[in-house]
């Protein structure tokens, strides 16, 4: 890649990247994995289950690394091994309370863990594909992974849109969604098995420590700026898309390699929007505004009048 | 406040009856018991709740005030009796029920609007994605309309996890009430608030169940901020019930019968009740205040 170089003409730069086969399919495995990481990422940020996204992740690499030592392919690896995840936390885990929840969650990280030290040190000389599972590159991206790709983003997407609004509510407000026949259980194991996917897809581009990258960050960003769901979520995917197509550009001119630029972009525009927040924060409200949300109790509401228990302080 | 019962012709010879005498009660419980790993939580609860009722659970910690809640949702099989619910078996009713749980409270970082909050309440439940079109635009309007009710609109845009309990309280209220139920089950939501909050929100539950003439079941630590409005009482204690208007319910005679022990209901001069002499909650149950003292078992009604 020392023969490329970057001018600030843009479209001769993405005509000279684009040229390359495997910078294509880097770009359509990206775009694809963006939206679905960032749409799935929204959820687990307001669900609270950056901890089973994050095992999930690491579990995806010794499937990975287990995969090659059986000579099958990486993604099949690394989705057998993210749903078995899933499952066995979505089935064994909920009902247990957080604690325990998380202490399972922990076991099945640790376990994976070390079943991926085994495979690489089963297979001698695996050493340059590690750095590869674990912090990503767009090099070396078949048609048949992003053809695979294709094929579970467009299903996972259909799901998450068949299950939306249940999905939200059961993740919000659980008992209430439950009483109105939303089966909350069922929920939680399909959003783990999503989840997965979507983790998965991801580690194929970020590796498997970098998912949050693309999983996290952009759907925390987009919480920071809007706390509408349908805007959260539209936003989120579009910063996952613009961070994934600047990184490879990024990371294409230059010897650092993707998972750096890709971290570090998502991050900064975290920064950017966790600091701007904070800062409209400090200024003054609007007096229309402040004057509206300020009192606790309106004793002038026209259901609280009438007679209260005298004398209710005690 | 109650439903004109049985208004009868003063010149006719035959009864006239209304059309609401055979509308079936919002709530009926026929001698129900529910058993929960081997001990009876409570049995032969019988009571009636008509529509345009307010009625409240009452009784000691771990008395199963709230698995009543759960009985009537059909979410608690029983071991004995039968619980209708809006004319059908408990269970097949959910869809008219307005429920608020015990005690949620949102965690302070979630980003999600008091507004949306609301809003799972009018079609949460549907599959797919909220598509704008007239049934989005009814849901919307639907949603603005409640949290008027509540009066909430100075803060519904906010992130609910930044609002006060009683604020959370007040958008829930409009949450359970949003798909226009015919039955309201609130389990203790008043606990949490401080008192002019209490007194508020039971105010705006009394106003609703008034109004809209939608029957009201109240779990209640506290009858005291209610009490001006109930016209039922179901009260829960020692594995039994006894059911009906408070004046006759919260009584020394009626409450000594049903621990079985001399309890004594007080009056003070401000018109609250207080009940004195209860027993102890039984130590295996495993309510949340499990354990606790003489005074606070004794305080069930009392001021705090």
């Amino acid at each position: 890649m020392d023969d490329v170089t970057f001018t600030w003409n843009l479209l001769a730069d993405i005509q000279q990247m684009w040229a390359l086969p495997f910078m294509v399919n880097a770009f359509r495995a990206g775009t694809m994995v963006a939206v679905l990481a960032a749409a799935i990422g929204w959820f687990m940020a307001t669900r609270g289950q950056a901890f089973a996204g994050h095992t999930l992740a690491l579990v995806g690499f010794p499937g990975a690394a287990g995969a090659v030592l059986l000579g099958l392919p990486v993604t099949a690896g690394y989705f057998a091994f993210c749903a078995a995840a899933a499952l066995v936390i979505g089935t064994v885990g909920p009902g247990r309370g957080r604690a325990e929840e998380s202490a399972l969650i922990g076991t099945v990280q640790a376990f994976a863990l070390a079943c991926g030290f085994l495979f690489i040190a089963l297979y001698h000389g695996f050493l340059s594909g590690t750095s590869a599972l674990l912090f990503g590159s767009f090099l070396g991206i078949t048609t048949e992974q992003v053809r695979v790709l294709a094929g579970i983003a467009v299903a996972v997407l259909a799901v998450l849109a068949l299950l939306g609004r249940r999905l939200l509510f059961a993740s919000v407000d659980p008992g209430v969604a439950r009483a109105r026949g939303v089966p909350v259980r069922l929920m939680d194991v399909a959003f783990l098995l999503l989840l997965a996917a979507a983790v998965a897809s991801s580690a194929l581009i970020t590796g498997a420590l970098l998912v949050f990258a693309l999983l996290v960050l952009p759907a925390a960003t987009a919480q920071q700026i809007t706390a509408r769901p349908a805007i959260g979520l539209a936003l989120a995917a579009v910063l996952a898309l613009v961070t994934v197509w600047v990184a490879l550009t990024v990371s294409f001119f230059t010897p650092y390699p993707l998972g750096f630029w890709l971290t570090s972009l998502a991050f900064g525009l975290y920064v950017l929007a966790a600091g701007s927040r904070a800062l409209a924060q400090r200024l003054p409200r609007r007096p229309g505004r402040s004057a509206g949300s300020s009192p606790r109790v309106r004793p002038s509401s026209p259901a609280t009048g009438g007679s209260i228990a005298p004398g209710a302080g005690s | 406040m109650s439903a004109p019962r049985a208004r009868r012709g003063n010149l006719a010879v035959v009864p006239v009856t209304t059309r609401e005498d055979y509308a079936p009660p919002a709530v009926d419980i026929e001698g129900a018991a529910v058993r929960l790993g081997g001990r009876t939580v409570w049995s032969s609860v019988t009571a009636s709740i008509r529509a345009g009722e307010f009625a409240a659970i009452l009784g000691p910690n771990g008395s199963g005030k709230s698995t009543l809640v759960r009985a009537l949702l059909g979410l608690q099989p029983l071991a004995a009796g039968r619980i209708q619910v809006l004319g059908r078996p408990a269970g097949e009713a959910r869809a008219e029920i307005g429920y608020l749980p015990q005690r949620r409270a949102f965690d302070s970082s979630l980003r999600i609007r008091g507004l949306d909050v609301v809003r799972l309440g009018v079609d949460g439940h549907r599959w797919g994605l909220p598509m704008p079109g007239r049934r989005s635009r009814a849901a919307a309007a639907r949603v603005a309309e409640v949290i008027e009710l509540v009066g909430a609109q100075g803060y519904a845009h906010r992130p609910i996890g930044r609002l006060s309990g009683g604020e959370q309280q007040r958008l829930l209220i409009a949450q359970a009430l949003a798909p226009r139920p015919r039955l309201l089950l609130l389990d203790e939501p008043l606990d949490s608030l401080d008192l002019t909050n209490q007194s508020a929100v039971a105010g705006l539950v009394a106003g609703i169940c008034r109004d809209q003439g939608v029957a009201v079941v109240m779990v209640a630590h506290d009858v005291n901020p209610i009490l001006p409005y109930l016209d039922q009482v179901i009260y829960l204690a020692e594995g039994a019930a006894v059911s009906g208007p408070p004046a006759e319910v919260i009584t020394s005679a009626s409450l000594s019968r049903l621990y079985g022990t001399p309890v004594e209901v007080l009056s003070t001069s401000d018109g609250r009740l207080v009940v004195v002499g209860q027993p102890e909650p039984p130590a295996h149950h495993s309510d949340r205040h499990a354990g606790t003292s003489a005074a606070r078992a004794a305080g069930a009604h009392g001021p705090h």
